[in-house]
């Protein structure tokens, strides 16, 4: 099988963000950046896919800068077999994104039996790409997938929705999924595993190679800011056993005649 | 002017509220609705309170239930056959799977998740949270139109004087196409309350939560206060709870009028995915949990008595 999985290299969770001077981004110097984390799942789901079907290839595709390729180095020490990555220090949107992936996988000359992404990229939190791709790509595609099993031409996967129900579909491969946390427990990458992946080949795109332009940009953002700040609350002291009942009687008090919310 | 088409969801006899949210924001405008099935009579007068000036049913085969592409080409068929402007939608679990594909096959662009938008004549401008709230910017599409947008639930509010339209269902014949991706079989949620994403109000518990056993105090109080109950992802990495229940930058992104916060520290992915909770109360053991920075009410003590003694406050003051 010819496995594809697609990535993007987003700031770590606990970082602090800082919207740029001119307001078009947000400040990027000093952010340290991983791989986005709903894609670690889809790398592993990969790597699993490819250990119960001998002779296929774990191949995963980026779309940003090539300053800091940490998010395929990841992926290929975690065990994946090749990278391509399309150039741009653009922030692209999901459109120009999708399309660029596209561009990628038709260029790298393999037929995609599979094709796996994170259910979305904790940066735009869009949720867009995986569906545009599916789309260009006229496949069939289920995103938010918490549970995957199959062969190498049909699969049963399980796809998250509203109050953690789960909706079971019936797929033919190719295929697209976009996979949730809860569908594996991604490995860790070994220190052989990050030696290796040194000498792993990394192809790289220019946009113009995968026919992507500016004409292709459909979302423009402007004018990023962090959200207001709220005016301090009121905190109670509710460590005294004898307090505690009046404290809680005052604030449930208040959320009725102060903020009005009961 | 614009010409607007709002897709809507049922939710039993009503319009989901997101749907009527839209509505209310789209004051002014000729606004349709559109829904895949049969629209309840109910749903129609809500709609068309809202301010609906048409409601499209939208029928044909291998639509009584969701396919993401079924569904996307029943709508591609029908609004081709209309010159809309704009589409917008709510992000719900279904209108974040659907609407990218449905705008892809106009080649259109398309916001997410949008928290508020104003029309600027017949322009569009949206403004939306990014890295899960800790920063917001505005939103401009361009391009092949129609324009995509969806709408987070929560986030615009009800218009409290809506403009009245005047419609009633008409039916739409539409082709499902080719769906090769088929529901075989839906497992129900081990709950039956709103979604988090759509809760009004959320309880949600941390690491000092300590066991999964122990989360049955904070079902009392959202039973009680008919809330929906999350948890930090401290709490869910500990098995404490599914990853479906959490809030923060890995889970869901919430804007709940009341977010309670029981023994949840604050880390900064968490507070990304909460912090426009229009009220938020924190209980805490630590004087100094970051929760205390964005809570409307911190209360410093012991989750473990605390949550009951105000279970029972609320049933005294709701009567029940």
């Amino acid at each position: 099988m010819n496995i594809f999985v697609c990535l993007k290299q987003v700031p770590d969770t606990e970082t602090k963000i800082i919207p740029s001077a001119d307001g078009t981004f947000i400040e990027t110097s000093s952010i340290k950046w991983i791989m986005n984390p709903y894609d670690e799942y889809a790398v592993e789901q990969a790597l699993l896919v490819q250990a119960a079907n001998a002779g296929s290839t774990v191949t995963v595709v980026r779309v940003g800068s090539s300053k800091d390729t940490e998010a395929l180095r990841t992926a290929m020490a975690m065990g994946a077999d090749d990278a391509f990555l399309v150039e741009t220090a653009d922030n692209l949107d999901s459109y120009s994104i999708a399309k660029a992936l596209k561009g990628a996988i038709v260029k790298s000359g393999k037929s995609p039996d599979l094709i796996l992404t994170g259910k979305q990229a904790i940066d735009d939190d869009c949720l867009q790409v995986p569906q545009i791709l599916a789309t260009m790509m006229e496949l069939p595609s289920v995103t938010v997938v918490v549970g995957y099993e199959g062969s190498a031409n049909e699969i049963i996967v399980k796809r998250e929705v509203e109050g953690g129900a789960l909706e079971v579909y019936g797929v033919n491969l190719p295929a697209m999924i976009a996979c949730n946390k809860g569908i594996n427990t991604p490995r860790y990458a070994s220190l052989p595993g990050i030696m290796k992946a040194k000498k792993k080949p990394l192809t790289i795109f220019s946009l113009a190679d995968v026919g992507v332009s500016d004409a292709d940009r459909r979302v423009k953002y402007s004018n990023f800011q962090l959200p207001p700040e709220k005016p301090p609350g009121k905190k109670f002291d509710a460590t005294d056993a004898a307090k505690m009942a009046s404290v809680v009687k005052d604030v449930v008090g208040l959320l009725r005649t102060e903020a009005k919310v009961l | 002017m614009a010409k607007i088409l709002v897709f809507t969801e049922l939710h039993g006899s009503h319009a989901k509220g997101v749907t009527l949210e839209i509505l209310g924001k789209l004051a002014g405008h000729t606004v349709e609705v559109a829904a895949i099935g049969a629209i309840p009579a109910e749903a129609s007068t809500e709609l068309a309170k809202f301010g609906a000036s048409k409601v499209h049913s939208l029928k044909g085969s291998n639509l009584d239930k969701y396919s993401p592409e079924g569904y996307a080409n029943a709508l591609h068929s029908f609004i081709v056959t209309e010159s809309f402007d704009y589409v917008f939608a709510g992000a719900t679990s279904l209108g974040k799977d659907l609407i990218p594909r449905l705008a892809t096959k106009f080649d259109a662009g398309m916001a997410s998740e949008v928290t508020n938008f104003i029309m600027e004549g017949d322009k569009f401008a949206g403004t939306r949270p990014l890295f899960a709230g800790k920063c917001f910017a505005k939103v401009e599409l361009s391009g092949p139109k129609p324009h995509f947008i969806t709408v987070r639930p929560n986030a615009l509010g009800m218009n409290a004087n809506p403009t009245a339209g005047a419609a009633t269902a008409t039916e739409v014949n539409v082709d499902a196409g080719a769906i090769r991706a088929m529901i075989k079989e839906i497992v129900k949620g081990t709950s039956e309350k709103l979604d988090l994403t759509e809760a009004n109000i959320i309880v949600s518990g941390g690491r000092a939560m300590k066991d999964a056993a122990n989360f049955k105090i904070l079902d009392e109080m959202a039973n009680v206060i008919g809330a929906t109950v999350g948890a930090s992802r401290a709490a869910v990495d500990s098995g404490f709870a599914p990853h479906a229940m959490q809030v923060g930058q890995t889970g869901k992104t919430v804007a709940p009028s009341l977010y309670i916060a029981c023994g949840i520290s604050g880390a900064i992915q968490h507070l990304a995915g909460m912090r426009t909770s229009k009220v938020i109360v924190a209980i805490n053991t630590d004087p100094d949990a970051p929760i205390f920075t964005k809570a409307d009410y911190g209360i410093v003590g012991d989750l473990f008595s605390i949550v009951p003694l105000m279970t029972q406050e609320f049933k005294n003051l709701l009567g029940k």
